[in-house]
Parts: structure tokens; C-alpha cells; sequence
């Protein structure tokens, strides 16, 4: 691993969104305007249901972990996308970059967008609403801790589908999170779902997450099980998404998707 | 003289569809190679299996006595790249993209490179451009600076002065000239200009439909098909059925 290579396509990306104030917008304008809308709908229910009556901030809470999950599988694919929109995929394939060293990269660019749509999310909650996320205490960081690895994990999955499949696979990019979406238990307990749905639920890390998320701001109670069995899932699904990674690009390399990417 | 690029009998089969069918060839050091071949006769993908991009099917690529398939990252630093089909970042500015790819090389003396680089390639004026709106002569003389960034040893030319005024062609064919007496480097070229690979090229490859169907000097080759330039060898070649496979 070269920190050198790592730091230098880290600031290929980092150019690139300081040098574009729409950019910039961009990655601020949807996570406010997430939680401002969901900050309403949260308020909604909380004079109209009784589960939420005690909990003002759980909907937005969980709207606020859901779209950080969101911001880093999308920044993730974004940055690999910037690469084929603007025809520079052959540039940085022919560096002499390890995959891991390019995935390495990307990882942390990632975390940094998704941190900066973030960071002002967070702040805004508390004057618009009375509500803070900080509520979460330490756990907290275990929760984001557990969606940046599932977002990357994502993220590296739709990249190795770009790898292999090429460009054409771009709008599976776009839906991924959507797909995942109902099954991750969001906004809602685990039982509102039917049976079959449940099983396949359980096998995502997200239940667990959101779960334990509630328990703290409803119930006041902390379950490790649940940050622990998330993490578990974290780790295979994110071990199975560098294997596919490695596969996609040795498959791109007998195929030849590397040197059409983009044209 | 020292063979910088050596290939060995490379084939690649896309599904059933031989698109290189078994050629070799060698580079030496301070070399040329012209690689001509109309469209769809396996030029591009046999710069991409020099590149690693491509992996063949069979056969064995060494670069500088290093074998490829076991030393792809070592042989990356020392290779590049120049084609008209890739771009570097449009929203960076020139010099940003210059920083970059000199990081991912492990460029040492960076601001002195990129200093040297601009002067020899007239693009000191245009360093704090942005990349995506420079000119096609301007963005190619910088896409030559990218490509140099590291001092390769070798360098790969896919069409380098396409879509370029005669001005700028001419400056960067007699760059190139100068650049590889300079250096030493080996260059192999594959352009469909064939007085430009008249001009640079010590020897040529021909290719069609997968293989190398003939090779030697510019001017041999006029001779041995009897004509008066290397276009009109070019158009023999190409237009011959079954001659040469």
C-alpha cells in the first residue's frame, strides 16, 4: 500500500469538488432537504401516534442514519463513475495503482463527502426541531460506524458491476439503496413487514442498525447483540464485495471492459 | 542493443472471435515501431494487453526483462500512455491534473518535473487552465506531458497526433524525436498517419485481421511491394484478400 498513491487520487477527487460550488451544493442541498422534509412528517407523528409520543426525533434520527448510508454508497459510485463520464478510467488503470490501493482511496473520499452533506444535517436538527442525534451518546458512532461500512460495501458491489459489466450498468447504480430501502426497516419495526420479507430482512445488516437505533430513543435500552450482529453481517457482505471487486476486474481484464470503458 | 519490449506469440480470443491471433515482436531501446493495420485488425487490443488491460489468452509480454502477468505494478511505472480516446479530468485545472498523476507515479521532484515537462511542451501559459477547456492541440500537448510525468522507459502512442492542425502535429512528432534521442525511451506507435510513421518509424509491423502480415523499414517495405510511399503499401496490404493469411 502507498499512502503517496492513496493521498494522490484522494486529491484527484478532492480538486474536483472544491473547484465546483455546484458540487459542493449538491451535497449539502439533499440531506437538508431529507431532513427538513422528514423533520415535518416526524413532527406529524408525533401528535398523531402513539408509538412516536415519546420519541419526538426517532423518524428523523433514523431519516439522518438512512441518508448518511445513502450519501456514502452513492458518493462511492460517484467517484467511480466521475472516472468513466469524463473518459479517464484507461488514465488511472494504467498508474501503477494495486486494487486496494484505488479502493483504499475511494473509501475515504467517500467517507469525506458523505460527511460534509452530513455534518450540516446534523446542525440544523437541533434548532429547526429541538432534537439532536447526539441523543445516541457512543453508540452513535457504532451506528454510523456500521452504515459507512454497509454504504461501501454497496458502493464497491455496484463498482465491480461497472467493472464488469461497463457503463451499461450505471442505472443499477441509482437503484441500489431504493431496492434495499423497504427491507432495511427504516422508518418501521421489523414485524410491520410480512414473514417472508422479515427473513430476507434479517439477512441485512440494516434491521439491526435502525433496530437498535430505536431501542435506544424509545426504550432507553441498549442491545449489543445488535450492534454485534450487525457488524458480523458488515464484515461478510464486505469481504464478499472486495472478492467480486477482484474477480469483476480480473473478469474486465480476459473481457476487455477496461480499455472501452467510456467510449 | 537491449530489447525493452518483447512479445511472445500473444494471442487473444474474445469468446470465440480471434482478435490477435499469435503475433511477436520486439522494441529495442531508442526505437520506433510503427504499428499499422486498418481498423479492427488488433492494434488496440494488442496495446491493451501491453498496457495490462487486457489479458491475452496465451503467449508472454516482458517489458524492460520483466515479465508482465508477474510484474504488472513494477512495469506500470515505467510504461505510458497517449491516445485521443482518453482524457484527463475536464473540471482540473492543467496543473492539477499534472499533481495528480505525478502522486499516483510516486514522481519525485514534482514541481521540477511538471516545470521541465511545461517548458519543452509550451505549457507553462496553460497550467492553471482548466483541463476540459483547453483546445484539441493544447489538451493533447498536455495529455504528452501526463504521459511522461513518470520518465517512462516505454511509451504507447495510439493515434498521438490525431485531430491536430499540421502546426501541432509537426511539434509533436519533432518532440517526440528529440524526446526519445534524449532519453532512449522505445516507442511504439500506432497511427493511421503514414507520414508521420514514415517520418519517426525506424521499422513498421502491418497488421490485418489478427496477425502481422508483413514488417520491416519504411522505405523496404516501399520496395518489396513497389510502391512510391507508405500509404500506397498501407492500401496494398489492406486491400489484399488472402495474400498474406
Amino acid at each position: 500500500m502507498s499512502l503517496t498513491r492513496i493521498y494522490g487520487l484522494f486529491l484527484r477527487h478532492f480538486y474536483l469538488i472544491t473547484r465546483s460550488f455546484p458540487r459542493i451544493l449538491d451535497l449539502v442541498y439533499w440531506p437538508t432537504i431529507q431532513i427538513t422534509l422528514w423533520g415535518f412528517i416526524s413532527n406529524f407523528f408525533a401528535t398523531h401516534t402513539t408509538y412516536y409520543n415519546n420519541a419526538v426525533g426517532v423518524i428523523l434520527t433514523c431519516a439522518i442514519l438512512y441518508d448518511f448510508l445513502f450519501r456514502t454508497s452513492i458518493g462511492f459510485n460517484m467517484l467511480f463513475l466521475e472516472e468513466i463520464w469524463s473518459r479517464n478510467f484507461t488514465n488511472l488503470f494504467i498508474a501503477p495503482m494495486k486494487i486496494g490501493e484505488i479502493l483504499t482511496s475511494l473509501v475515504l473520499t467517500a467517507l469525506i463527502r458523505s460527511l460534509i452533506g452530513l455534518v450540516p444535517a446534523i446542525l440544523l436538527t437541533s434548532p429547526l426541531f429541538g432534537i439532536s442525534i447526539l441523543e445516541l451518546g457512543i453508540f452513535l458512532f457504532f451506528l454510523f460506524l456500521s452504515l459507512y461500512i454497509f454504504g461501501i460495501t454497496l458502493g464497491i458491489l455496484v463498482s465491480s458491476g461497472l467493472l464488469r459489466f461497463g457503463p451499461s450498468f450505471e442505472n443499477i447504480a441509482w437503484s441500489t439503496m431504493f431496492l434495499l430501502a423497504p427491507f432495511g426497516c427504516i422508518y418501521y419495526p421489523i414485524d410491520t413487514l410480512p414473514e417472508v420479507f422479515q427473513k430476507i430482512a434479517y439477512l441485512l445488516p440494516l434491521v439491526y442498525i435502525f433496530e437498535e437505533a430505536r431501542n435506544i430513543l424509545i426504550y432507553q435500552t441498549v442491545s449489543v447483540e445488535n450492534i454485534y450482529i450487525a457488524f458480523s453481517w458488515n464484515l461478510f457482505y464486505f469481504i464478499i464485495s472486495i472478492v467480486l471487486f477482484y474477480y469483476s476486474f480480473s473478469a474486465a481484464k480476459n473481457k476487455g471492459t477496461l480499455i472501452n470503458m467510456g467510449e | 542493443m537491449k530489447n525493452l519490449i518483447e512479445v511472445q506469440n500473444i494471442k487473444k480470443n474474445y469468446g470465440n472471435k480471434e482478435a490477435v491471433k499469435g503475433i511477436s515482436f520486439c522494441v529495442q531501446e531508442n526505437e520506433i515501431l510503427g504499428l499499422l493495420g486498418p481498423n479492427g485488425s488488433g492494434k488496440t487490443t494488442t496495446i491493451g494487453m501491453l498496457l495490462g488491460l487486457l489479458k491475452p489468452s496465451s503467449g508472454n509480454i516482458f517489458i524492460n526483462n520483466l515479465k508482465l502477468e508477474e510484474n504488472r505494478i513494477q512495469i506500470l511505472e515505467m510504461i505510458n500512455f497517449i491516445s485521443p480516446y482518453i482524457e484527463l479530468p475536464k473540471k482540473l485545472t492543467v496543473k492539477q491534473n499534472l499533481y495528480v498523476y505525478s502522486k499516483l507515479y510516486k514522481v519525485k521532484n514534482i514541481k521540477e518535473r511538471i516545470e521541465y515537462l511545461s517548458e519543452k511542451l509550451r505549457i507553462t501559459e496553460l497550467l492553471e487552465s482548466i483541463t476540459g477547456e483547453l483546445s484539441s492541440g493544447q489538451k493533447n500537448r498536455v495529455s504528452l506531458a501526463k504521459a511522461l510525468i513518470n520518465e517512462p522507459k516505454v511509451l504507447l502512442l495510439d493515434e498521438p497526433t490525431a485531430s491536430l492542425d499540421p502546426e501541432v502535429g509537426d511539434f509533436v512528432r519533432t518532440f517526440l524525436e528529440e524526446y526519445k534521442k534524449e532519453k532512449k525511451i522505445s516507442i511504439l506507435l500506432a497511427s493511421h498517419n503514414m507520414n508521420e510513421v514514415t517520418r519517426l518509424c525506424k521499422s513498421v509491423l502491418m497488421m490485418k485481421n489478427g496477425i502481422i502480415i508483413d514488417k520491416g523499414k519504411p522505405e523496404d517495405l516501399m520496395n518489396k511491394h513497389g510502391r512510391k510511399n507508405l500509404e500506397e503499401v498501407f492500401l496494398k496490404l489492406s486491400r489484399s484478400e488472402n495474400e498474406f493469411n
